[in-house]
């Protein structure tokens, strides 16, 4: 009898904890590395008592997460604008967004204009714009000095010192330095499966010279901190990170014109703590938050305003790196389509396969 | 009495028997007919065998597979050849009083997570790491190498992961050999080659057999190591199963390669179990 008193209380226990742990406000947030600092997590649940569930993740695995679920599990998702259209029309993962409980003046009005015309589904738009950056190149100019476009990716002068991802901002940006524009066969599939034929083979002919494929973006900045890779295909915000630490390591913005992206705010289809989610938003947006993002991890933000906040040496990652000339040049990314995923997936599959 | 029993059996295997068809069973048979469903041009889902058609067609996609059956029997070969030592010295060599303890180490490196191991090795051999480090100052070297992102490296991972998993049912099965057989066979002028091969190997053919089936599963399942420490060489098949379902959005294809890997597990250890002559049973008991 005993024994089974102590089982029903341990039960008890187990099911209090878990229904307390679910009755508490909290907001579940799927979203990428460094996009909800610490300080402004505490700094949010001061202010509204609301605990904020971090989920680091990117683009593919957020799509495929909410795809699972039907768009259950989390209370707000950040996947990139061109990410939403086309995965939205087919899977109705995410629901329309309210801009009128947006604080939309704190918002840099073209950005958020960009953001709801590429993310109208059905009429509605589903996304406001968070933050951006760009991919481009992250060089060592001491040991790299003339890496200036994506085909130094290739270069066999590099051998061994090269690292970039294997995923489609590759394809993209490689299909940009061939003189090609990948984003104006977006529409027509067979020529765009030309094209990555063609990038995927040129990446099979260098795969000797690359030193791995990175997947964490932690793990490349140590890689190049250690000198063991010189010229690599990142995002901005982790060349500047770099160059704070070491002034021969910089981002470069490459010749063929960096790719531009916008992360987003989007609210699954079936988020719970709705009010949350939008209090979350407009917490990240104001100004002086949004500053404290950007000096953190150096993105640009979408804030109206946090510009006049940011530190010198991030306004000055800016000025360097992006004359006007390079602004100008920057591509940005259009929704994507659907079937062109699997496109890439197949050519980056054999890329990955060869010998 | 008896009432009470068969009530109480009832009661204990309910939560086993929901968790094996809601958790396993059912989620399976979904994939399996997932794996059966295209998507038309129209881009309406149809009935299809077309996801295991394009297995066959594709030649990387069956590279892959027959690459990663073959490397898996290599890790469960060389993985047996490593444990039985390390299970012989801690059953017959060493004093019974030190057993405990050795098996204590063996179970150590367990307590922290895959990653955090594959990590660990990762720092010990990249081109900075830990290893050239001392090598170069010792002179053995003049220049730092990549010991990493290489087969032989992601084939040393996954042996250390899997390693446990061989020495636990060798020592299981080992404790049950009488030293007196060993003696017998000094006595009569065995070599220790015949010994092994003659007397230890045959009677621990079980374990043997069971460790096997687990590192060989383990191994043919694993993403982590492959991934992180083959790095750019080494495409595991549960990759590209990985890949279908994230990157190209294309679940149906997924599942098409996790039912063929099932499959393929499953055909392997039905002809281990048949070369070894032994049967299910007696292997997993």
């Amino acid at each position: 009898m005993k024994k089974v008193c102590f089982y029903v209380l341990l039960i008890s226990v187990f099911i209090f904890t878990a229904w307390g742990a679910a009755t508490a406000d909290e907001l579940a947030l799927l979203t990428w590395k460094g996009y909800a600092p610490k300080v402004l997590v505490e700094k949010f649940k001061k202010e509204t008592g609301i605990d904020v569930k971090v989920t680091y993740t990117n683009n593919e695995e957020m799509i495929a997460k909410l795809r699972a679920t039907r768009g259950a599990g989390f209370d707000l998702a950040q996947p990139s604008q061109d990410r939403i259209s086309s995965v939205q029309a087919k899977y109705k993962i995410y629901q329309p967004i309210d801009l009128s409980k947006i604080k939309t003046d704190q918002v840099i009005a073209s950005m958020l204009e960009a953001v709801k015309k590429n993310t109208m589904v059905g009429g509605k738009p589903h996304a406001v714009p968070f933050c951006w950056g760009t991919s481009g190149l992250v060089v060592n100019k001491k040991l790299a000095p003339d890496a200036k476009d994506y085909s130094d990716l290739l270069n066999a002068k590099y051998a061994g010192r090269v690292s970039y991802r294997l995923k489609r901002p590759t394809l993209i940006a490689l299909a940009f330095a061939m003189g090609d524009d990948p984003f104006a066969k977006y529409s027509d599939a067979k020529a765009y499966e030309g094209l990555m034929e063609k990038v995927g083979a040129d990446m099979i002919k260098a795969k000797g010279l690359v030193k791995n494929y990175w997947t964490n973006g932690d793990a490349l900045l140590q890689s190049m901190r250690s000198n063991e890779v010189y010229v690599a295909m990142a995002w901005d915000g982790g060349g500047w990170k770099l160059f704070a630490e070491n002034p021969d390591i910089d981002f470069v913005a490459p010749e063929s014109g960096a790719l531009g992206w916008i992360d987003t705010f989007a609210l699954p289809a079936k988020a719970k703590n709705v009010d949350g989610a939008y209090k979350w938003i407009n917490f990240m947006l104001r100004p002086e938050n949004a500053a404290v993002f950007t000096n953190m991890e150096k993105y640009g933000t979408a804030s109206n305003g946090a510009v006049k906040l940011l530190d010198a040496d991030v306004k000055g990652n800016f000025e360097r790196c992006f004359p006007q000339k390079d602004i100008d040049n920057v591509k940005w990314y259009p929704p994507v389509p659907a079937k062109l995923e699997g496109i890439e997936g197949k050519i980056l599959d054999k890329v990955k396969a060869a010998k | 009495m008896k009432h009470q029993k068969r009530w109480a059996l009832f009661f204990f295997l309910t939560p086993v028997i929901l968790w094996l068809f809601l958790l396993i069973v059912l989620p399976h048979i979904d994939l399996l007919i997932m794996s059966f469903r295209i998507e038309n041009d129209a881009g309406e889902m149809v009935w299809s065998l077309s996801n295991y058609a394009q297995f066959f067609e594709e030649p990387i996609y069956w590279r892959t597979f027959v690459r990663t059956a073959v490397y898996s029997i290599l890790v469960t070969f060389l993985t047996f050849v490593i444990a039985l030592p390390v299970a012989l010295y801690i059953t017959k060599v060493v004093a019974p009083r030190f057993q405990g303890f050795l098996t204590l180490l063996l179970l150590l490196p367990f307590w922290v997570s895959e990653l955090v191991r594959v990590y660990g090795w990762m720092i010990l051999l990249r081109e900075s790491g830990v290893i050239n480090h001392f090598l170069i100052k010792l002179g053995i070297l003049n220049r730092p190498v990549e010991m990493l992102y290489n087969d032989a490296t992601m084939i040393l991972g996954l042996i250390y992961t899997s390693m446990l998993f061989m020495i636990v049912p060798l020592i299981a099965v080992l404790e049950s050999l009488d030293n007196s057989l060993i003696e017998a066979a000094y006595d009569l002028g065995a070599n220790m080659w015949t010994i092994l091969f003659k007397i230890i190997i045959p009677h621990a053919t079980p374990g043997i057999v069971s460790g096997s089936i687990v590192v060989f599963m383990l191994t043919l399942g694993n993403y982590l190591t492959p991934n992180l420490m083959g790095g750019k060489n080494s495409l595991w098949f549960t990759e590209q199963i990985y890949n279908q379902f994230i990157a190209s959005f294309n679940w149906n294809q997924g599942s098409a390669f996790g039912f063929l890997l099932l499959v393929l597990s499953s055909i392997v250890v039905w002809l281990g179990l048949k070369l070894t002559r032994q049967t299910l049973r007696t292997v997993v008991k």
